[in-house]
C-alpha cells in the first residue's frame, strides 16, 4: 500500500492539475522577486498607462511600471501572507482543541468555552476591531485573519481529538506513565493529523481571496508594497482606461484560490480511498469468478431452502476478493441450522446473501437459490427481495442500530402487517402487541409505546424477534443474535427463538462465532472455514468430539474451555491463520493449519460429501475414530492430534 | 508482586438526590503470586471496581493496599511514572487499546524508555525479549496494529503492560473480542506467563469457564456486590448462592446439544 501512496495521489486529475499549479506558484514565490523584482517597481515616466503590448503584455500602471511583472512578483506576497496566517490559524487551533484532550475534564470545559465564545465573532468585527488596534497594513491583516482561521480549526481539532482523548489506547498511556507532551505528540497528533491537513490546504485558498479583499479595501498590503488584492483595487481606478490592469491579478487570484480548494479535496478523497483501500472498478476486474457447473438434483418436497453453488465476490485492489465460495446446503421446513465459523469465514454473508441483503458492490451468483420454491438465482436483487416478500424474518446483532431510534418500538413492529399485508392501523397495533407479549415482554401494551433507548439490550434483542416473527415468516435469519448480550440474557433469548420457531413453525438459520450456543439451539451445523462449509453435522455430534469429521470442526470444538476442562492442561489451540480470501486459494483453505494436511490438501480443494456420521465433511482426511486408511496418515504427534484426544478423554 | 486488599469498598456515581451505587462494599484480595478471577455481568460493577483499582476513577470510600501500602495515598504524592508501576491494565479490545500510529517496535520501545534503564541500543534486543515472552516473531515489531490478527494484537498489548514490571495486572475482559480459536491460545498466554514470572492478576471477565481454567479463587459480582468467593472449581462445580446458580445455568454447553434444555429453561420462570 505505502509504495503506491505517491501515484495514486498524483493519478487523479484533479489531483495532478492542482499539484502542478500549486508547485508552479510556489516556484514563482521563490524566483520572481529576484529576477524581477527590481525592474517591477522601478517607475518608469515615459510610459504611463499603456495598454497591452508586445513589450507589456498587459500594460503599465500609473507610475510606468510593467503589470505582468509586478503580478508574477506579488505571488511571493500574496501566496506567503496566505500560507503564514493559515499556519498560525491552524497551529493555534490545533494547540487550543487538541491540546485539551491530555489535560483532563476541567481544561477541556474551559478551553471548550473559549472556543465557542470566539466562534461567535463575525470575522468582519474582528479585522476592523484588529485595524483600530495595530492600524492598517501587512502584519495587521495576517494577524486578522489567523485570528478568524484559528477557532475553526480549533473546533475541528477539539471534535477529532475527542474521539482520541476517549480512546483505550491514550487511556492506555496514561496507565503507562508516558508524559503528558508526548500524549500530544505521539497519540493524539499523528491520529488527527489527516482532516487537519486537508482542512488547512483547502482553507490557505479561502485565506489567500480573504486577504486580497482586505488589501483591495485598503485595510491590507500599503503602498509601495504589493499583492494582488492591493494591484485589483489600482487596476480598478483605471478600470476604463486601460481594462487589462486588472486581469493579471484576477486570474492569479482565481487560479490559487481554487488550485488550494481542489488540493484540498484531491487530498481529501485520496486519503478517504487509502483507508477504505481503493477497489478495482468491475469494469477491470472483468466478471466474478464463478464456480464449475454443478449436477443439481431434483428439488424434495420438504426443503424450504435449496443453495447450490453460492459464490459471494467483492472488488478489491488487485482483484475480486471472495469471501463466500462455491457454498451449497439446504434447509427443511422447520428445521434450525446453526452456521459457526471465525469472523472472515463468510457465514455472514452467506445469510445475507440468502436473504439478498449483500452488501453493495457484492456480486452474489449460484446456480441454485430456491426458496420455498422460487427460484431467486439469476434474478436481480430488488426483483428477488419482492418475491421473498417478508417470508423471510432477520435478526440483526446490534439491536441498537437494527431498531430506530425516533419511532416507538410498537409502531415499529406495526409496520410490516401495514405495508405488506394491509392491515388497518388498529390492527396492526393490536398484532404488534401480541409478538412482543410472545417474545415475554412484560406489560407488551406499555412497552409498545416505548422508544428503543427504553428498552434493556435482552429486551430490544427480543423485541427484534418479535419484529422479524410478525411477518409470519418460513424462515427467521439471526446475525449472532446473542453476541452482546450476558449469558442469563442470552439463554432467555436464544430460549424464545427456539420456542418461537417451534410455535410458527418457521424454519431458522442462525450464525454465531460459539459453537455451544448454536449447540443449545439447532438440531444440525454447518462449519463454515475461509468462505467454504468445510462440515455439515447434526448437532448432537458435537457432545462426542470423536466422532466429528473435519479437523477444524474437532479444533473448533475442543478449543474453548468449558466447565470440566481439565485445569492442568493447556487448551487446544488451532496454529496459524486463516488465508488471506483475496488471493486465490489453492487446494483446502485449512491446509496450512492443518496436522493431517497432505500434498492434496494444498493442490485440490475437497468437496463435501456424504459421511459416516449421517452429514457430509469435505476433508480428503475425515475423523471419526473408525477410519483404517486415515487415523494414521500424517503427523500423529501434533498439537492438533493432542487437542482431539484430549477432547475425547474429557 | 505484591498482595492487593481491597477492603469496604464503595463507588457512587451520580447526583446527591438520585445517587448510583456501582460499588457497594466490595472486599477483595488477591495474593502475591495469585490469579483472582472476578465474575459478573454487565452493570455488576465489576469493571468499576477494575477501573478504580488502577487509579482510572476514585473511590467514594474504602481502601486499596499494595503490598501493605495504601494504593489511593501513595498515588496522590508520586509521579505517574512511579503510578504505572504499581499497576498495569490490558484491555478488553485489542483494536483499540493500542495506538494505530505507532508500530508494535515503537510501543514496546517507549514504554521501556519510560521504565527501564536500559540504554538505547539494547533496547531491541529487550524488545524481543517481550515479543519472545507473549510468542510472537520479532519481525512483529515492524508491524502496526492494524496489520496483525485480533490473538497477536492481544499479545502485543499484554507485552506492553509486561514490560512495564508492575505489581499487579488487571486483566479486564482480555478474551470477550477475540474469536473462539484464539481465546484459548490468549489463555494458555496467560498461564504460561503466570508460571514463568509468578504474576499477581485479578482477572475480570462474565465468562465462568475462561475464569475456572485460569485462576485460583472467584469473586462473583452481582449489583455491586460480592455475592460469592471461593476456589474456582468449587465455586462454579458447587455454587452456594442463587445468582451464581443462574449463572453456571445459563452458560450454553456442547453437552446439551440436540436436547430441549432451552425450551425447559423457559418453563422454570
Amino acid at each position: 500500500m505505502s509504495q503506491n501512496r505517491k501515484p495514486s495521489f498524483l493519478r487523479s486529475p484533479m489531483g495532478l492539475a492542482s499539484a502542478t499549479v500549486v508547485g508552479l506558484l510556489v516556484v514563482l514565490a521563490i524566483i520572481a522577486p529576484p529576477l524581477w523584482g527590481a525592474q517591477a517597481s522601478t517607475p518608469n515616466p515615459a510610459n504611463l498607462l499603456r495598454g497591452p503590448s508586445s513589450e507589456h503584455p498587459l500594460g503599465t500602471d500609473g507610475l510606468g511600471r510593467d503589470l505582468l511583472l509586478r503580478t508574477l512578483v506579488a505571488t511571493r506576497t500574496t501566496v506567503g501572507m496566505a500560507l503564514i496566517a493559515t499556519a498560525c490559524g491552524a497551529a493555534a487551533g490545533l494547540l487550543l482543541g487538541a491540546l485539551p484532550s491530555v489535560l483532563g475534564a476541567r481544561a477541556q470545559r474551559w478551553f471548550s468555552a473559549v472556543i465557542n465564545t470566539w466562534l461567535a465573532f463575525p470575522v468582519l468585527l474582528l479585522a476592523m476591531l484588529m485595524v483600530i488596534l495595530m492600524g492598517t497594513g501587512t502584519v495587521t491583516a495576517v494577524v486578522a485573519l489567523a485570528l478568524t482561521m484559528t477557532p475553526s480549526f480549533a473546533r475541528l481539532a477539539q471534535t477529532l481529538s475527542s474521539k482520541v482523548g476517549g480512546s483505550e489506547y491514550l487511556a492506555a498511556a496514561r496507565l503507562l506513565g508516558v508524559p503528558k507532551g508526548r500524549q500530544f505528540t505521539h497519540y493524539v497528533l499523528p491520529n488527527i493529523a489527516e482532516p487537519i491537513i486537508v482542512n488547512v490546504t483547502m482553507s490557505i485558498g479561502g485565506g489567500l481571496l480573504a486577504l486580497s479583499s482586505l488589501s483591495f479595501l485598503g485595510v491590507g498590503v500599503q503602498p509601495p508594497s504589493y499583492d494582488w488584492g492591493r494591484m485589483l483595487s489600482e487596476g480598478f481606478e483605471q478600470v476604463y482606461t486601460t481594462p487589462t490592469a486588472v486581469v493579471g491579478p484576477a486570474v492569479m487570484v482565481i487560479l490559487a484560490g481554487v488550485s488550494f480548494g481542489m488540493l484540498g479535496e484531491s487530498l481529501a478523497s485520496f486519503l478517504r480511498e487509502r483507508t477504505r483501500g481503493r477497489a478495482l472498478s468491475p469494469a477491470k476486474l472483468g466478471p466474478a469468478p464463478v464456480t464449475d457447473p454443478l449436477e443439481l438434483d431434483p428439488l424434495q418436497e420438504d426443503v424450504l431452502l435449496d443453495v447450490k453453488g453460492l459464490s459471494v465476490s467483492f472488488p478489491g485492489a488487485d482483484g475480486w476478493v471472495r469471501p463466500v465460495q462455491d457454498v451449497s446446503f439446504t434447509l427443511h421446513r422447520g428445521e434450525i441450522v446453526g452456521v459457526v465459523g471465525e469472523s472472515g469465514s463468510g457465514k455472514s454473508v452467506t445469510m445475507m446473501s440468502v436473504a439478498q441483503l449483500a452488501p453493495a458492490g457484492a456480486a452474489v451468483t449460484a446456480q441454485r437459490l430456491n426458496f420455498d420454491g422460487t427460484e431467486l438465482a439469476g434474478m436481480r436483487e430488488q426483483v428477488a427481495a419482492k418475491a421473498i416478500g417478508t417470508d423471510i424474518g432477520i435478526v440483526f446483532q446490534d439491536s441498537l442500530t437494527a431498531l430506530n431510534p425516533a419511532l416507538r418500538v410498537g409502531t415499529q413492529l406495526a409496520e410490516v402487517p401495514r405495508v405488506h399485508q394491509g392491515a388497518t392501523k388498529q390492527e396492526a397495533h393490536e398484532r404488534a402487541v401480541e409478538a412482543l407479549d410472545s417474545v415475554r415482554i412484560p406489560n407488551a401494551a406499555h412497552r409498545a409505546t416505548l422508544f428503543p433507548h427504553e428498552y434493556s439490550g435482552g429486551m430490544r434483542q427480543r423485541a427484534l424477534i418479535a419484529m422479524s416473527q410478525i411477518g409470519k415468516p418460513k424462515l427467521i435469519i439471526a446475525d449472532e443474535p446473542t453476541t452482546a448480550l450476558d449469558v442469563t440474557v442470552q439463554q432467555r433469548v436464544l430460549a424464545l427463538l427456539r420456542r418461537e420457531c417451534e410455535d410458527s413453525g418457521a424454519a431458522a438459520l442462525v450464525v454465531s462465532h460459539d459453537i455451544a450456543v448454536l449447540a443449545e439451539l439447532c438440531q444440525r451445523i454447518l462449519v463454515m472455514y475461509a468462505g467454504r462449509i468445510v462440515e455439515d453435522v447434526d448437532v448432537r455430534m458435537l457432545a462426542h468430539p470423536e466422532q466429528l469429521a473435519h479437523p477444524y470442526t474437532r479444533a473448533l470444538a475442543a478449543s474453548l474451555p468449558d466447565l470440566d476442562t481439565d485445569r492442568t492442561k493447556p487448551l487446544a489451540t488451532i496454529p496459524g491463520e486463516p488465508p488471506d480470501l483475496s488471493k486465490p486459494v489453492t487446494g483446502c483453505g485449512f491446509a496450512d493449519r492443518c496436522a493431517l494436511a497432505s500434498d492434496r490438501c494444498r493442490t485440490e480443494v475437497p468437496v463435501l460429501v456424504q459421511h459416516r456420521h449421517g452429514g457430509q465433511v469435505a476433508c480428503f482426511h475425515p475423523q471419526d475414530g473408525s477410519s483404517p486408511e486415515d487415523s494414521g496418515a500424517a503427523g500423529s504427534e501434533t498439537t492438533l492430534h493432542e487437542a482431539h484426544e484430549e477432547g475425547a478423554v474429557a | 508482586m505484591a498482595e492487593l486488599v481491597v477492603s469496604d469498598l464503595r463507588v457512587v456515581f451520580g447526583a446527591r438526590k438520585a445517587p448510583i451505587v456501582a460499588v457497594d462494599g466490595v472486599h477483595l484480595v488477591v495474593p502475591d503470586g495469585g490469579v483472582v478471577g472476578l465474575v459478573g455481568e454487565s452493570g455488576s460493577g465489576k469493571s468499576t471496581v477494575a477501573r478504580t483499582i488502577v487509579g482510572i476513577g476514585a473511590p467514594t470510600s474504602g481502601t486499596i493496599t499494595l503490598g501493605g501500602e495504601d494504593l489511593l495515598a501513595r498515588r496522590r504524592g508520586v509521579s505517574a511514572v512511579q503510578r504505572a508501576k504499581d499497576v498495569q491494565m490490558i484491555f478488553q479490545d485489542p483494536y483499540s487499546s493500542l495506538n494505530p500510529r505507532m508500530t508494535v517496535g515503537e510501543a514496546l520501545d517507549e514504554v521501556l524508555s519510560i521504565h527501564t534503564e536500559t540504554p538505547k541500543d539494547q533496547r531491541p534486543a529487550s524488545i524481543r525479549r517481550l515479543l519472545d515472552l507473549v510468542r510472537l516473531k520479532a519481525a512483529a515489531q515492524e508491524q502496526y496494529p492494524s496489520e496483525m490478527s485480533g490473538g497477536m494484537r492481544q499479545r502485543v498489548a499484554i507485552a506492553r503492560a509486561l514490560a512495564v514490571r508492575p505489581r499487579l495486572i488487571v486483566a479486564d475482559e482480555i478474551t470477550s473480542a477475540l474469536d473462539a480459536s484464539v481465546q484459548g491460545a490468549v489463555l494458555n498466554l496467560i498461564k504460561d506467563l503466570r508460571e514463568e514470572l509468578g504474576l499477581s492478576m485479578l482477572f475480570i471477565t462474565h465468562n465462568l469457564a475462561a475464569v475456572r481454567y485460569i485462576a485460583d479463587s472467584v469473586a462473583v459480582m452481582h449489583r455491586g456486590r460480592i455475592v460469592e468467593q471461593g476456589p474456582a472449581t468449587d465455586v462454579v462445580a458447587h455454587p452456594q448462592e442463587a445468582y451464581t446458580r443462574e449463572l453456571v445455568g445459563a452458560i450454553p454447553r456442547i453437552d446439551n446439544a440436540g436436547t430441549d434444555y432451552l425450551l425447559r429453561t423457559l418453563e422454570q420462570r
